[in-house]
């Protein structure tokens, strides 16, 4: 809640964070640290007094402090300026975004229902396409999307999973209500930053998160590593020990290797990039000192089109040919399985609710942010007459791209967009302009209010699990929407607490899992 | 037994002889700063370009030889690949493939370390700074050992991180011994005298081994005496001999323990390498011109380097019967 306290806004006295968190105001937008007037943020009390304490030189310098060990860490992306490829971290804002248990619980529920739901879609489009015989959704959106893969017709999964690893895009609306923004069911990335980044609040402000009954987020990869295993194909007879998992990379030189890296490390498996696997027979293997040693089950972090040059894009240097034919025959897991991009497209998106409904009898528990599907006349028709009222997304693209954001365009591009929009309706969505929550954020000023997105992220193989925390992204420049990292964007630790003070214990250990035993160590 | 890919392997290898390399290097600038001197006290640096046979390239690049130049040519040139940066650079690059496999200190250091050395100018490198900087560098390097000592697991990576240190540093000692046995030949006036005993001195120093010949040889100092101490005493960590003999019980443990069948060419190298090492004299060594034995064992160590190659990093090649 913004507070009050105009009269300290002049006074111009003080250099406490209190001071500055005295005068912050939050512009009317729902705010992740203090909620709004009619909810005001009762589970972040503690946590904005122990803010309230700090001076604030301490937390400037803290701050830098931490973005300097995520340098020298080198928690970094590659940017490529001047054919020269350069590190650097994603900016990192160390005021935590805050979710209750209750609120925790809702959202837990909800991304367990959604993937439900999509997986079940996906098996039935490779399989019957129940679905669009029943004319929920439009057949010729999912068989002419060009994420939809033929070659998967008929192909049966372990336990029917497709998305093993998900991550939803949310934003919170100006009453607090969280909507799903995007599906992520392809290669969904920023897991890394999450556990990094509580690793870095851990470390440069242990006082803030102590007893405040703050949810781990340590045991991603274990939990990884078990889906892993779990989807692995049964080892032949007399073959013992664990199934060998490996993550499958670009390469250093793709911008989100440090990621690779974390997981690969995290589940204690061998990062591979292409050149070193090799199909014989139908069977994968990874090149070692000691000769071919064979791979049960792959987290690939390489898109469908490069997996495999016999089966997709021919020109592909980065996948293993004829990798496609050995999964196929069920001598190799893949996570994410081939063809899922067709269930996250953004038109696709629009009947997720209606795919819910269908398939599990059940409203959605998140809701999406109400959409336009343009190739509708009816949305079509609504779409061009609020065109400055609303946000024209184009369906095929990622990473903030190729957006029109209807209230902030000038003349001339609202005309642009319109005329894209009768070219090729089909192409588009819209939505109306979703006021995001903000949260209190250090700037170069102060303390002020930056926008902010969640990215939760859940893993599938038998059962689905939820990492209790999520990426925050927060759009750092003043006013701007757009979360992106590619389009400056930052994160925050994001902190999901537990239900009393020591209801349940803070870490959810790694080492009362019964699965521990997997042997590789490289 | 947990396999280990075949490219982590050949990274850790050159990993570590990247890192061995810097620090040798500096270790070779630090004592040619004390070498390029003559009797009267003037430096030549162009010594140091011929020692390493970069002298078309180096004139490619910069018009003279002078300390200014041969320094920056050597330590922060990205162009020259035998530069102190390049190195380092190189290593990095090894570690940036290897952080699923090695610690992340070890990481975080190589990376500081780097972005250091990427920052330094002009005036970090002045002659009259050079002793602090190259003691910066190998400070850097003997950290980074000290920390893969206290972090690296022990398994197979680690014995290719050894057998890349130990060739790299056996080598690296030839070559130390070479700037001064070849390319600085004592004109016959020197001999013997304060000059020649100074620089005998600081080859010593610059191998960190002038008290350990002390302890083995307290009254005297021969030329003879240094060069068999530096390639053949068994206890000194920098001689060749003490190298080798890890480098043999290294590959003989990667062929018992890890059962790598594919070892064993490698290993038969190294025995005889070993063997001939443990044959020798260095009165013979001289009497046969120690320049060209350096030359030959530099080639073997090459030879190695190959063999460990073909048998470990492209194991899923047919082996193919090399000479």
């Amino acid at each position: 809640m913004a507070r009050r306290a105009w009269g300290a806004l002049l006074s111009g006295s003080g250099n406490g964070v209190d001071h500055l968190l005295s005068t912050y105001n939050a512009n009317g937008f729902y705010d992740e640290l203090f909620g709004n007037a009619a909810k005001p943020a009762s589970h972040s009390l503690s946590v904005q007094e122990r803010l309230r304490q700090l001076d604030f030189d301490d937390l400037r310098r803290r701050a830098s402090d931490a973005e300097r060990e995520l340098y020298n860490l080198g928690i970094t992306f590659l940017v490529y300026s001047d054919a020269k490829a350069v590190d650097r971290i994603l900016p990192f804002d160390v005021i935590p975004r805050i979710i209750s248990a209750k609120e925790w619980a809702h959202l837990e529920a909800g991304v367990q229902q959604r993937i439900a739901a999509l997986n079940l879609f996906l098996h039935d489009v490779y399989h019957d396409q129940k679905i669009l015989k029943d004319g929920i959704i439009p057949a010729e959106l999912v068989l002419g999307n060009a994420n939809y893969r033929e070659q998967m017709r008929g192909i049966d999964l372990p336990f029917n999973t497709y998305i093993h690893i998900m991550g939803v895009d949310l934003v919170r609306d100006h009453d607090g209500t969280f909507r799903v923004l995007e599906d992520n069911g392809r290669v969904p990335s920023g897991v890394s930053y999450v556990v990094e980044n509580r690793h870095m609040m851990q470390r440069a402000f242990p006082d803030l998160m102590g007893d405040i009954g703050l949810r781990s987020v340590d045991n991603y990869g274990v939990k990884l590593l078990e889906a892993m295993c779990e989807i692995a194909p049964p080892r032949p007879e007399g073959v013992d020990g664990d199934p060998q998992v490996v993550l499958l990379s670009p390469g250093a030189y793709n911008s989100a290797y440090f990621e690779h890296i974390f997981l690969a490390r995290e589940m204690g498996v061998p990062l591979v990039e292409g050149r070193d696997l090799i199909v014989e027979n139908d069977k994968v293997y990874m090149k070692t000192t000691g000769g071919l040693r064979r791979v049960d089950s792959i987290y690939r972090r390489i898109g469908d089109d490069f997996l495999d040059p016999l089966a997709f894009n021919p020109d592909s240097m980065l996948g293993v040919p004829g990798i496609f034919e050995a999964y196929r025959k069920g001598n190799v897991a893949l996570a994410n399985a081939i063809g899922t991009g067709v269930a996250d497209d953004k038109a696709v998106y629009a009947y997720v609710p209606r795919m819910i409904k269908y398939y599990l009898g059940e409203d959605a528990i998140i809701p999406n942010v109400e959409t336009h599907i343009c190739r509708e006349p009816d949305a079509l028709k609504f779409t061009l007459d609020n065109l400055d009222k609303l946000v024209v997304k184009p369906v095929g693209e990622a990473g903030g791209y190729g957006i029109t954001i209807g209230p902030r365009a000038s003349k001339a591009e609202l005309e642009e967009c319109r005329a894209k929009l009768l070219e090729d309706p089909a192409n588009y969505i819209s939505q109306p302009m979703v006021p995001l929550s903000v949260c209190p954020t250090l700037t170069e000023d102060g303390i002020e209010p930056r926008h902010v997105d969640l990215r939760p992220f859940a893993i599938t193989a038998r059962n689905t699990w939820v990492l209790p925390g999520g990426l925050t992204r927060v759009a750092l420049k003043k006013g701007t929407l757009i979360v992106n990292s590619s389009q400056g964007g930052g994160s925050k630790d994001t902190w999901v607490l537990t239900e009393g003070p020591t209801e349940e214990p803070a870490l959810e250990s790694a080492l009362v899992d019964p699965f521990q035993s997997q042997s590789q160590s490289q | 037994m947990a396999a280990l890919l075949a490219r982590y392997a050949e990274c850790i290898f050159w990993l570590a002889r990247y890192m061995e390399r810097a620090e040798n290097l500096a270790r070779i600038l630090d004592v040619n700063e004390t070498f390029a001197r003559d009797s009267y006290g003037a430096t030549n640096w162009v010594t140091i370009v011929r020692l390493n046979a970069d002298e078309k390239r180096f004139f490619e690049l910069y018009p003279t030889a002078s300390a200014k130049n041969v320094l920056n040519f050597y330590i922060l040139d990205q162009q020259n690949p035998t530069s102190i940066i390049a190195a380092v650079s190189s290593a990095r690059e090894n570690a940036r493939q290897l952080r699923p496999l090695i610690s992340t200190e070890m990481w975080a250091q190589i990376n500081v370390f780097y972005n250091k050395l990427l920052a330094w100018g002009p005036n970090d490198i002045a002659p009259q700074n050079i002793q602090r900087q190259c003691a910066f560098i190998k400070e850097a390097c003997q950290t980074h050992t000290g920390i893969t000592e206290g972090t690296f697991f022990r398994d197979q990576g680690w014995y290719f991180y050894n057998l890349g240190r130990n060739l790299e540093r056996a080598d690296q000692t030839t070559r130390v011994l070479d700037i001064k046995y070849h390319t600085l030949l004592p004109s016959p006036r020197d001999v013997g005298t304060p000059v020649d005993i100074s620089q005998w001195n600081s080859l010593l120093r610059s191998a960190a081994g002038y008290h350990a010949f002390r302890r083995v040889y307290p009254r005297g100092l021969t030329p003879a005496a240094v060069a068999g101490f530096l390639l053949f005493n068994d206890n000194f960590p920098r001689s060749v001999m003490v190298c080798m003999r890890e480098v043999d019980s290294l590959l003989n443990r990667l062929n018992s323990k890890y059962r790598l069948r594919r070892g064993t060419l490698p290993l038969e190298r190294s025995d005889e390498l070993l063997g001939s090492l443990a044959s020798q004299t260095i009165e013979a060594v001289i009497a046969g011109g120690l320049h060209e034995y350096l030359d030959r064992l530099q080639l073997s160590f090459s030879s190695l380097t190959s063999d460990i190659a073909q048998a470990f990093f492209h194991a899923d090649q047919p082996a193919t019967m090399t000479a």
